[in-house]
């Protein structure tokens, strides 16, 4: 399978929230390939297309840590395989 | 690469418009089973060979789940047809109750929601062996939980079997007395069908028909919530609008489905089969087929219109669905329970939906009468007729036709039945109060139809 994962983070703006995302990523060895934010109905929307080939947890941990750290900070963090966009969106 | 949009988009239909993955059905053969002597070696085969076939189901179901961030919402098995699997072993209707409490343990013990297949194929006629297992069904399904069951009645290729379709009035009935004391549940876990599919994922109809390998991956996805959000942004605009939005968005929803059918039929080493393009609604708000239909400008579902928006939703749904999947089985349309959908719900409250309207609607979806509570004095004769019906339209059309019906015993018009979950509850219909008996009490069956006749 492949190792691109997306990473979206939902939520009220507040300091530091790529910060905190970007450091925990560091600390697993995942690569950022691509960043991008926008601004949905007053909601702060980041996404990362991200490389989880040298991570050494399994993806599932990636998915309950990154879950964990937003409801740290008051915002939903998603970690997904990119296979899901891509299959809905790409033919 | 992806863009942020479709990201949001995606994410969107999965959090606020109930997209899901409706069912991962593991069909599994049993026919190797049949080489025990005794009913308890058979029992023994029969949980084993499930046990190690299917006990990773759960678990790579809810990997699968977690990694891509859709919600699968059942986990379940199909099996060979039981009375097929017991006919050289079963000697009465207590052995095939044995049996049934046997899948009901291996059910529970592997975690799946549901498992399909103490069935009965009985288009033409019945052996001793279907016979015993019908007649089992009232205590099959009264001691177990998990255990769905299914009897195809007729087929286009063969006719109706009406000995059979008069049993089943009366079994059904007897089915509601003895599990009278939970409002006649028994019956939520059987369904008469004509033109029965091999591969269906979706219960109480699933099972692994002979047709099929030895084990398979069945995939039944849904979406009701997602066609009717995609429906609000286009009152007012042509039919051809119309039919391209579902078209497009069934398409978005299979694609999620064949997504989870190849990665399950890859982490568990079994075989893909298809996917069924269903649009399966359940009680919760806003993932309701009714709703879709007012959507496309109906007061209530029921109303004059309703059978033209139901065909023209059901052939979108296809013509969008076949295309994302590289093998499309099963059941394959728009379901439209009564009990598991609350815009159905609120159209019988509301005075607008009959079952005989929900009848005609069956002739332009999917399946047929599924999930509708009646009065627990109905006479089986009456439950008999109704059955013959919808076998007939499936006969004659050439597709899947079901009956799920409640009689809820010591219920009656104006009262309610709860279910819970994914079940629901439904307001109790009225039936036709006119007599069948004479017509259903004939020997025999209808011959094939003439369109049948195509060597």
């Amino acid at each position: 399978m492949a190792n691109k994962a997306i990473i979206t983070v939902v939520g009220k703006d507040t300091v530091g929230i790529i910060a905190k995302v970007c450091t925990y990523l560091a600390e697993n060895n995942i690569n950022i390939l691509d960043i991008s934010q926008t601004i949905v109905q007053d909601f702060f929307n980041m996404m990362m297309v991200v490389d989880v080939a040298s991570s050494a947890k399994p993806f599932e941990s990636l998915v309950s840590e990154l879950g964990e750290l937003g409801a740290g900070i008051g915002v939903q963090i998603k970690c997904q395989r990119e296979d899901i966009f891509d299959k809905m969106h790409r033919i | 690469m992806i863009n942020i949009s479709e990201v949001i988009e995606t994410n969107k239909m999965i959090d606020q418009e109930n997209l899901d993955v409706r069912t991962i059905t593991m069909g599994i053969s049993l026919l190797d089973c049949a080489r025990a002597t005794t009913v308890d070696a058979l029992c023994r085969n029969v949980y084993d060979k499930i046990m190690s076939k299917a006990k990773n189901l759960v678990k790579t179901g809810e990997d699968i789940s977690r990694e891509f961030g859709i919600p699968i919402v059942n986990k379940r098995v199909s099996i060979t047809p039981a009375a097929i699997v017991g006919s050289g072993i079963c000697q009465s209707p207590d052995d095939y109750v044995k049996l049934c409490q046997t899948l009901d343990k291996v059910a529970h013990d592997i975690g799946i929601n549901f498992l399909g297949g103490f069935s009965a194929i009985v288009s033409k006629g019945m052996t001793p062996s279907d016979e015993m297992l019908i007649r089992s069904l009232p205590q099959a399904l009264a001691t177990t939980e998990l255990v769905c069951s299914s009897v195809n009645l007729g087929s286009t290729r063969t006719g109706i079997n009406m000995d059979a379709v008069r049993l089943i009035g009366q079994t059904v009935k007897d089915i509601a007395l003895a599990t009278a004391d939970r409002d006649s549940f028994g019956c939520v876990k059987f369904v008469a069908l004509c033109n029965a599919p091999d591969d269906n994922p979706f219960m109480a109809g699933a099972f692994h028909g002979v047709s099929e390998p030895d084990a398979v991956i069945n995939v039944g996805v849904s979406g009701p919530g997602v066609v009717k959000h995609a429906l609000t942004h286009i009152h007012g605009q042509s039919f051809e609008v119309l039919c391209e939005t579902v078209k497009k968005t069934a398409f978005k929803i299979t694609r999620v489905g064949q997504l989870v059918a190849q990665e399950a039929s890859r982490r568990l080493g079994v075989p893909f089969g298809i996917i069924d393009l269903s649009l399966a609604p359940t009680p919760a708000i806003g993932d309701s087929v009714a709703d879709i239909l007012k959507e496309m400008g109906l007061q209530q579902c029921g109303a004059p219109g309703t059978t033209a928006a139901l065909a023209l939703l059901n052939d979108q749904v296809k013509k969008g669905g076949v295309m994302a999947s590289s093998y499309v089985g099963g059941l394959s349309g728009a379901f439209i329970p009564v009990s598991e959908d609350q815009g159905m719900i609120d159209s019988v409250r509301a005075g607008a939906l009959t079952i005989e309207k929900l009848e005609a609607m069956t002739c332009v979806c999917s399946v047929g009468l599924d999930m509708i509570a009646i009065p627990g004095d109905t006479p089986a004769t009456t439950i008999s007729g109704i059955i013959a019906d919808e076998a007939a339209i499936g006969m004659i059309n050439q597709k899947t036709t079901a009956v799920r019906i409640l009689p809820v015993i010591g219920k009656t018009v104006g009262e309610e039945v709860h279910y819970g979950g994914l079940l629901g509850y439904a307001p109790i219909m009225p039936v036709n109060k006119f007599d069948c008996s004479e017509f259903v009490n004939r020997a025999g069956r209808i011959p094939a139809p003439i369109h049948s006749f195509k060597n």
